[in-house]
C-alpha cells in the first residue's frame, strides 16, 4: 500500500539529488537554476503527499502558490542571465567577480 | 497492488530523469530530462489524487517555464568543455553530501517517525469528490488575499523581465510616432519672402 512514507522518500531522494547537482554543476548558472526547479518539485511533492494524507486541501493551495512564485523566479532569473550574457559574453560563475574588489 | 507497481515504476523513472538533469553534459539535454522528470512527477501527483495540480504542472510548468528555459539555453552559447572540467573535481563532494543527507532523511522518515496504528496509507476519498472543485472552494474563499498577491507577483515578474531585457541600440533607424504626429507645418516649411526677379 502506497502511503505518506513512500512519497516522502521519493521527494527526499529528489531533493538530495538536486543538492548534489548544485554542488556538481556549480560552474553553470543555467544548470543551477534547473536544480533549484528540481528542489521545488520535491518540496511540492511533499506538500501534496501531506495534503492527501491529512485530507486537507490547504497543502495543495500551498503548491499552487509555490508554482506561481517559481514561475516568476524562473522568468526573472532567466532575464538576468540574458542581460549578463549580453554584457559579458559568458555566464561562467568564476568570471562573476566584479563585487570582490 | 497495481497502484503500488505504477507508483514504483514512475518514481524510478522520475529518479532516472533527475539523474539525467544533474549529470548530462549538454544543457539542452538537461532541459529535456527536466521536462521528462516533471511529466513523471505529474503522474505521481495524479496517483495522490491531486489532479488539478498535476495538469497545472504539465500545462504551466512544462508548457511555459520549461520552454522559456529551452529558449534561453539555445540563445546563450554555453561552454560545455569548461563545465565538464569543473564537474569531475566537485563530483565526490557533491555525491558524499547527497549520501549523508539521504541517510539522514531516510532515517527520519522510516525509523524515527511514529507509524500510526492505521498505517501511513491514504484514506479513500468520498464518493463524488472533485479535486478541482474542492481546491477552488478554499482558494477563492479562505485564501483569496494570497491569490490576489500571487497575481501581483506575476505582474511584477512581467515588468521586471521586460525592463531587464529591454535595450536601446544607438544608430538604429526607427520611427518616433509621437514626434511624427506632433509635427506642425511651421516646423518643416519655411516661407521665404523675396522680390520678384526682373525680366532681362
Amino acid at each position: 500500500m502506497i502511503g505518506l512514507h513512500h512519497y516522502l522518500t521519493v521527494s527526499a531522494m529528489l531533493f538530495v539529488l538536486s543538492i548534489a547537482g548544485i554542488v556538481i554543476n556549480r560552474k553553470n548558472l543555467i544548470l543551477l537554476l534547473m536544480c533549484i526547479e528540481l528542489m521545488l518539485l520535491a518540496v511540492n511533492t511533499n506538500f501534496i503527499a501531506f495534503s492527501r494524507y491529512l485530507g486537507d486541501e490547504t497543502g495543495q493551495v500551498f503548491v499552487f502558490f509555490i508554482l506561481t512564485v517559481a514561475a516568476a523566479e524562473a522568468a526573472i532569473g532567466l532575464a538576468i542571465l540574458v542581460v549578463l550574457f549580453r554584457n559579458r559574453r559568458s555566464i561562467a560563475v568564476e568570471e562573476l567577480n566584479t563585487l570582490k574588489g | 497492488m497495481p497502484h503500488s507497481i505504477v507508483f514504483y515504476v514512475f518514481a524510478a523513472i522520475m529518479f532516472l530523469g533527475a539523474l539525467g538533469v544533474v549529470f548530462s553534459r549538454n544543457p539542452v539535454h538537461a532541459v529535456m530530462f527536466l521536462v521528462f522528470t516533471f511529466f513523471n512527477a505529474a503522474i505521481l501527483w495524479l496517483l495522490a489524487e491531486a489532479e488539478f495540480l498535476a495538469i497545472v504542472l504539465v500545462l504551466v510548468y512544462v508548457g511555459a517555464v520549461m520552454v522559456l528555459f529551452l529558449f534561453v539555453v539555445m540563445m546563450l552559447e554555453v561552454d560545455v568543455e569548461a563545465a565538464k572540467r569543473g564537474m569531475t573535481r566537485y563530483a565526490p563532494l557533491g555525491v558524499g553530501l547527497a549520501l549523508v543527507m539521504a541517510f539522514e532523511l531516510v532515517n527520519v522518515i522510516w525509523l524515527r517517525s511514529r507509524m500510526p496504528e492505521t498505517g501511513s496509507g491514504f484514506k479513500p476519498t468520498p464518493e463524488g469528490y472533485s479535486n478541482t472543485e474542492a481546491l477552488g472552494a478554499v482558494l477563492y474563499t479562505e485564501h483569496v488575499l494570497a491569490f490576489e498577491i500571487a497575481a501581483v507577483i506575476l505582474l511584477l515578474a512581467i515588468i521586471a523581465a521586460i525592463t531587464l531585457t529591454m535595450r536601446r541600440r544607438p544608430g538604429l533607424k526607427v520611427q518616433n510616432i509621437a514626434k511624427q504626429v506632433a509635427v506642425r507645418a511651421k516646423d518643416r516649411v519655411r516661407v521665404v519672402k523675396m522680390d520678384a526677379e526682373k525680366k532681362r
